[in-house]
């Protein structure tokens, strides 16, 4: 009574305003379940879908040049606010590019006093080296420098010029001359190779130069070996070294020859290849980053990347790739400093970017409507800067991931150093010159394989588990016996892994013949014991309870499985000679993980069973009893009552429950990660793990760098799973859905 | 037989096959963690063997960890003499031989064959050590303070060093932490009120004053540390081992002795209780391996709570929103499809989602806003407990929505229709009889939703765990409750301790307990959940009629 008089003292106006404020409120709170579920689908787009987009290059800055020396090599620093050029003069110059000073000259190094120089090389461009040679026999070899220091909270960058080999160089004997060379210096300048040809002689000389430090008076000392490359004569097009002083690549009339020279005492020549045909010119050529692959222009505007394989034969040199430009005069290939990717220029103002790992043409446009004479991309790849006859072009460049392109992540990608095409997931490494390898195909097969196994174990007995329990079983036993499998849904995944990877793992690998008998005899023992039971006295039989099969067999089921364990030993005695492992990997010759597919299989079976089961039961139970009632009254057996009737009604039932387990085993993390060795490969072999994208993602965000290719991509990794995950579940509850109304109707 | 088949009878055998296996495999896995989880506690017999292998005769004391057969052929095939044993296979035991620092290994497997002699011997004392493991021996002298004094001492002494231990520890992460929190705080004002450009003279002076006192504080503190310490070094106690070598132990670095040889099964089944107590109470020790688990239940435990707090009011209004409001049209229809498919997406998804919304561009937000001082370090912009219970609810948001869901439809709709006829308003009705009569329902779901985020890992790997975390989320420093702190959690030790540590062997005991303990609250959990919930459809079936 109470109740009702404070309601009724109230205003009807407040009350109603009220009640339109709680419908409109608890309205607001369901649909945030919708947008709860979109967030996540458009969040995690957000983040993939830069991986996706294409390559911007805007310009950003001009300068004009008022001396008239041709440029030799361009670059900038880290941050692209400090631009350098090499000048003919020969000079080192830098010019500001921010700020209100922007353009701005701002220091000049003049070389030796701008004697003249015969020949110029550039290193690879991470390494920023360049080589002067003088008539005199001296080589200076030169290195912009930026330091970095903070003054008012403000980075201050200051450009300063070093030489690695003094500032008057070296003297290498009968360097005079030179027309064309190429160099290489290791990062701690103590070794450095050079490969020339000078105009007089029609010989290729590689001299190798090696320093050691003379500990009284702290000088380097250094030690000089000059040896003439064999086979090769005659005027060479191009010579490249490689940043680990390993080979030397010389182009001729179309040919490409590889020396190594790794050793100075035994230079061989590795191979001699044509690269391209007869009736073409090279145009071009550079070495990429990371220094194994060359990328060959000719001039039909084809470009090809080629780089050592292991073949029958022994190492050679093999085209991997080709890009078909549409200008046809390439004038220069300029790799990036850290990526495999590349820009080419022509004569008409046009600049391609290619990739090389994922094949892609990311970019082609005419940025300007002159002749490009020179390039460079700014270490991070965020910036070009351009050369024309008039002077300096900064332009941006967006081109945070071209690693990613639907080929590179679901076909067959040749990697750098791989004899093959592959698929390949490796996505970080210690060294700078890796080559990252995006391939989702063999964690998405591991996924499908763990969840493959998991279903072949889970399913035979969820289902006839959950008919027996619906359809057979008496009313009070099934009031305990679903709850106590269900339980086992809410068995955190943590402990079920742990107990894979820790217990089940080594068991099965020492009784892996007694688990094999097993899943044959089983059944044999349980339909022994029925055919016992069927034959037992009739008197007796109906005395005992009915319907307490289950619980019958659960002594037989255990005194089988333990016999068998403790007769493990003379099993693997009679079938793998002792040592299971030892005869699999032997006598067989399939490699032989202890945390395989198997366990996952049973341990993942097992975290799938109670969801199959707990829906496929309602299923079962809810279909009308007026249906398997007439059937029976129509002489029907309970079998054929089963089989005919009432499983056809609940079978899209039994169809979601399986959709259900499957979308469930398939984003299962934990248990992969713990019961699996967590290797990508490809393989059924239930003796062998797998990876899978949820526990790759597991595994690696962690030490991802936000923002990243390999951060997005294992964004990527997750969206997959969502949306895998999401046809499963919807397709599932749909047909649920269906089924309720159908009950519902009879 | 062939009528027998016929009948079908066969295949319901074999469905009744499923059954029991499924129920074999459920209670046969909660006995094996429960078995070998508590048998962790239980005090275990110290034995002495005499092994000869070779050569060589000695004396190994310890306890016995595990047992395999291994086939004799393996074993004679890598000439491993059997001394004439006939036989398929040859037991090997794995013994545990503690004192790690003085053997090579502290774990050994022994053949049968090798052991000439196993005795129980009276008067083995197992220490339980802060650093290096147990140590097995007998006890020969114990010395206070330099003078050697009866053996029953031995034991209070122990206590009192723990006692002391425990002041210092206390001493170090209480007085000392707060003054490091307060000078940290100090020094962040500091640079906050610099970026405002507010910071005059004035106020660092003053600034100054506070941390010279703290200071002065800490000395103070300090001196009374090492004067604890200095306590802590007086005594000792000699201990001769398995190599017949007398060892002198520091009292300081034994957390306990007791003497299973010698104690009777009451005894032990007290000191079961006495070590499942500390078990749940310590703090870890030893890279996790030893010790107890207690930051790992408070960090489940508050992550949990701070979970429940978010996701009851989204489901239940959520659960409201679908019952009693929505219509039936295609918008429904997609919030149903919507929160099955919350239910079904895989945990790492929401992981992955926490870390990118919650923690980098939320918590980085927020950092830009208020905790600008601190950059680049981030606050909480970082994985910390309150990520961890946003991305949680998430996950359990269909939990709660479907069990409140389930539970008003259970109450009749007699008493919706006689509410709104004595002129109730919606809201009326809701707020006092559906909500009311749905609160067991609403506990249910709640309860179900804890259990499984208590059981969750994954997610939680990438947005707040570790494997060690130096401060609880409640302290004694302002603001007392810290939801930017990262957290320990009782599934992730599984994960670690099971499969990072350096030392797994020594470690598994201790993750079956874990085990054991995680599986405990969330059977009880979800056994008390359904109890409620069955409770609750009893007593609706009676409303009906």
């Amino acid at each position: 009574m109470h109740q009702s008089n404070t309601l009724s003292n109230k205003p009807n106006t407040i009350r109603k305003l009220k009640d339109q404020l709680a419908k409109y409120g608890v309205a607001t709170g369901g649909i945030m379940v919708l947008v709860a579920l979109l967030m996540i689908f458009f969040y995690l787009l957000y983040v993939v879908k830069p991986i996706f987009d294409g390559v911007t290059v805007e310009p950003k800055l001009s300068i004009v040049l008022e001396d008239k020396f041709q440029t030799l090599a361009l670059g900038t620093d880290d941050h692209v606010e400090t631009a350098y050029r090499f000048t003919s003069q020969p000079a080192l110059e830098y010019y500001q590019l921010y700020g209100p000073n922007k353009t701005d000259l701002i220091k000049s190094y003049v070389i030796r006093n701008g004697k003249p120089y015969s020949a110029f090389a550039a290193s690879m461009p991470h390494l920023k080296q360049y080589a002067f040679a003088y008539d005199d026999n001296k080589i200076v070899i030169v290195k912009p420098q930026f330091k970095v220091g903070f003054a008012n909270n403000r980075r201050q960058i200051t450009p300063k010029i070093s030489y690695p080999f003094g500032q008057d160089g070296i003297e290498v004997s009968n360097t005079r001359a030179i027309e064309k060379m190429a160099f290489a210096v290791t990062p701690e300048a103590d070794r450095a190779a050079l490969v020339y040809q000078t105009k007089e002689s029609s010989a290729v000389k590689f001299t190798s130069l090696r320093g050691e430090l003379n500990f009284m008076t702290d000088e380097t000392e250094w030690y000089q070996e000059t040896i003439e490359l064999p086979i090769i004569s005659g005027k060479v097009d191009d010579i490249h070294v490689t940043a680990d002083l390993s080979r030397a690549l010389l182009l001729q009339n179309g040919e490409l020859y590889v020396f190594n020279i790794r050793f100075a005492n035994k230079i061989k020549l590795v191979s001699k290849t044509r690269v391209v045909p007869h009736d073409r010119k090279i145009t071009a050529s550079s070495l990429l980053a990371g220094a194994s692959s060359i990328i060959i222009a000719d001039d039909s505007g084809k470009i090809c990347q080629w780089f050592e394989v292991n073949s029958e034969t022994g190492r050679e040199f093999t085209k991997i790739r080709s890009f078909q430009n549409s200008n046809k005069d390439i004038q220069g290939i300029y790799p990036e400093f850290f990526r495999r990717s590349f820009a080419v220029t022509s004569s008409t103002g046009f600049i391609d970017i290619y990739f090389t790992t994922s094949n892609a043409s990311l970019y082609e446009d005419q940025i300007l409507d002159q002749k490009i004479e020179k390039m460079a991309s700014s270490p991070r790849a965020d910036a070009y800067l351009v050369q024309t006859q008039q002077g300096l072009e900064l332009f941006d460049v967006e081109n945070e991931h071209p690693e990613v392109t639907w080929s590179a992540l679901w076909q067959e990608t040749w990697y750098e150093g791989y004899s093959e095409p592959d698929y390949v997931w490796q996505s970080t490494s210690a060294s700078d010159d890796f080559e990252p390898k995006f391939s989702l195909v063999p964690i998405t097969f591991g996924t499908i394989k763990a969840a493959f196994y998991a279903m072949l174990f889970s399913v035979p007995i969820a289902l006839a588990a959950a008919i027996y329990t619906a359809y057979f079983m008496p009313a009070k036993i099934r009031t305990v016996v679903k709850p106590t499998v269900e339980i086992m849904e809410a068995l955190p995944t943590v402990i079920l892994g742990f107990l894979a990877g820790l217990w089940l793992a080594p068991l099965i690998e020492e009784h892996l013949a007694a688990i094999a008998i097993l899943i044959i005899l089983l059944p044999i023992c349980i339909i022994a014991f029925a055919f016992m039971w069927h034959n037992l006295p009739k008197p007796l039989l109906n005395r005992l309870p009915q319907g307490m099969d289950s619980l019958l067999l659960v002594p037989v089921i255990i005194l089988v499985g333990y016999s068998l364990i403790e007769l493990s030993p003379w099993l693997n005695d009679i079938f793998f000679d002792g040592d299971v492992r030892l005869y699999i990997t032997d006598e067989l010759g399939i490699s032989f993980d202890q945390r395989n597919s198997l366990v996952v299989g049973i341990a993942m079976g097992f975290a799938v069973i109670p969801t199959i089961f707990s829906i496929a039961e309602d299923a079962v139970f809810s279909v009308p009893k007026h249906l398997s009632h007439g059937s029976l009254a129509l002489g029907a057996s309970q079998w054929q009552t089963l089989v005919r009737v009432v499983l056809l009604t609940a079978s899209p039932g039994i169809f979601s429950a399986v959709m259900m387990g499957l979308g469930r085993a398939v984003g299962e993390t934990m248990i992969v990660l713990m019961a699996t060795g967590n290797t990508p490969i490809m393989d059924w072999s239930v003796f062998q793990g797998m990876r899978t994208l949820s526990a790759n993602i597991a595994v690696e965000m962690p030490e991802s760098e936000v923002g990243s290719t390999h951060y997005r991509i294992l964004f990527l990794a997750a969206f997959v799973l969502f949306i895998f995950t999401f046809i499963f579940n919807t397709i599932a509850e749909f047909v649920r859905q269906r089924l309720r109304d159908k009950y519902s109707s009879l | 037989m062939k009528d027998w088949f016929k009948s079908g009878s066969p295949w319901i055998w074999m469905t009744a096959g499923a059954v029991s296996i499924s129920l074999i495999s459920v209670i046969g896995l909660l006995a094996m963690i429960a078995w070998r989880g508590l048998s962790y506690f239980w005090p275990a017999d110290i034995y002495q063997f005499d092994v000869r292998q070779g050569d060589t005769q000695q004396v190994v004391i310890g306890e016995i960890y595990d047992r395999e057969q291994v086939p004799s052929k393996r074993l004679l095939n890598m000439g491993v003499d059997l001394k004439g044993h006939q036989g398929e296979t040859v037991e090997r035991i794995l013994v545990k031989t503690g004192n790690r620092e003085y053997v090579d290994l502290d774990f050994r497997w022994i053949l049968q064959t090798d052991i000439n002699a196993t005795e129980k011997t009276p008067g083995i004392a197992v220490f339980e050590r802060s650093r290096n493991g147990n140590f097995y021996g007998f006890v020969e002298q114990v010395i206070k303070d330099g003078q050697p004094v009866d053996n029953e001492q031995l034991t209070v002494l122990i206590e009192r060093a723990v006692d002391l231990a425990d002041k210092a520890v206390d001493l170090q992460n209480g007085e000392i932490g707060s003054i490091n929190y307060r000078l940290e705080r100090i020094r962040l004002e500091q640079k906050s009120l610099e970026l405002k450009g507010e910071l005059t003279a004035e106020i660092i002076a003053q600034f100054e004053a506070e941390k010279e006192q703290l200071k002065e504080q800490y000395s103070v503190y300090e001196k009374e540390l090492f004067q604890l310490r200095k306590a802590l070094d007086r005594d000792e106690v000699v201990v001769r081992d398995m190599r017949d070598k007398l060892v002198t132990l520091r009292i300081a670095d034994v957390l306990d002795v007791h003497f299973p040889n010698d104690m009777s099964t009451l005894d032990k089944t007290g000191r079961f209780f006495v070590q499942l107590g500390k078990f749940v109470t310590d703090d870890p020790r030893e890279a996790n391996t030893e010790g107890g688990v207690f930051p790992a239940i408070f960090g489940t435990v508050f992550m949990v709570m701070l979970m429940a707090v978010i996701v009851t009011p989204f489901g239940v209004i959520a659960a409201i929103y679908l019952h009693e409001y929505a219509a039936k049209n295609a918008v429904t229809k997609v919030i149903r499809i919507a929160v099955i498919n919350l239910a079904g997406v895989p945990s790492i998804v929401y992981g992955v989602f926490g870390l990118g919304f919650f923690v980098y561009m939320a918590g980085g937000s927020i950092d830009q806003l208020f905790y600008p001082e601190a950059l680049p370090n981030p606050t909480f912009g970082t994985p910390g407990v309150i990520w961890s219970a946003l991305t949680l609810a998430i996950l359990t948001l269909p939990v709660v929505i479907v069990s409140t869901e389930e539970g008003m439809s259970r109450i009749p709709s007699s008493l919706r229709q006689g509410s709104l006829a004595l002129g109730a308003t919606k809201a009326e009705t809701l707020w006092r009889i559906i909500i009311p009569m749905a609160s067991p329902a609403i506990m249910t779901g709640l309860i179900l939703a804890v259990a499984r985020a208590a059981g969750e890992v994954a997610p939680l790997m990438l947005v707040g765990v570790v494997k060690m975390a130096p401060t609880l989320p409640i302290d004694g420093n302002f603001p007392f409750v810290h939801v930017d702190r990262k957290f320990m959690h009782l599934g992730f030790h599984i994960y670690d301790v099971g499969f990072q540590s350096p030392n797994v062997e020594a470690a598994r005991p201790l993750v079956y307990a874990t085990a054991f303990l995680l599986v405990t609250v969330i059977i009880a959990l979800n056994i008390t959940a359904i109890g409620i919930r069955n409770h609750l459809r009893e007593k609706y079936k009676s409303l009906e009629h």
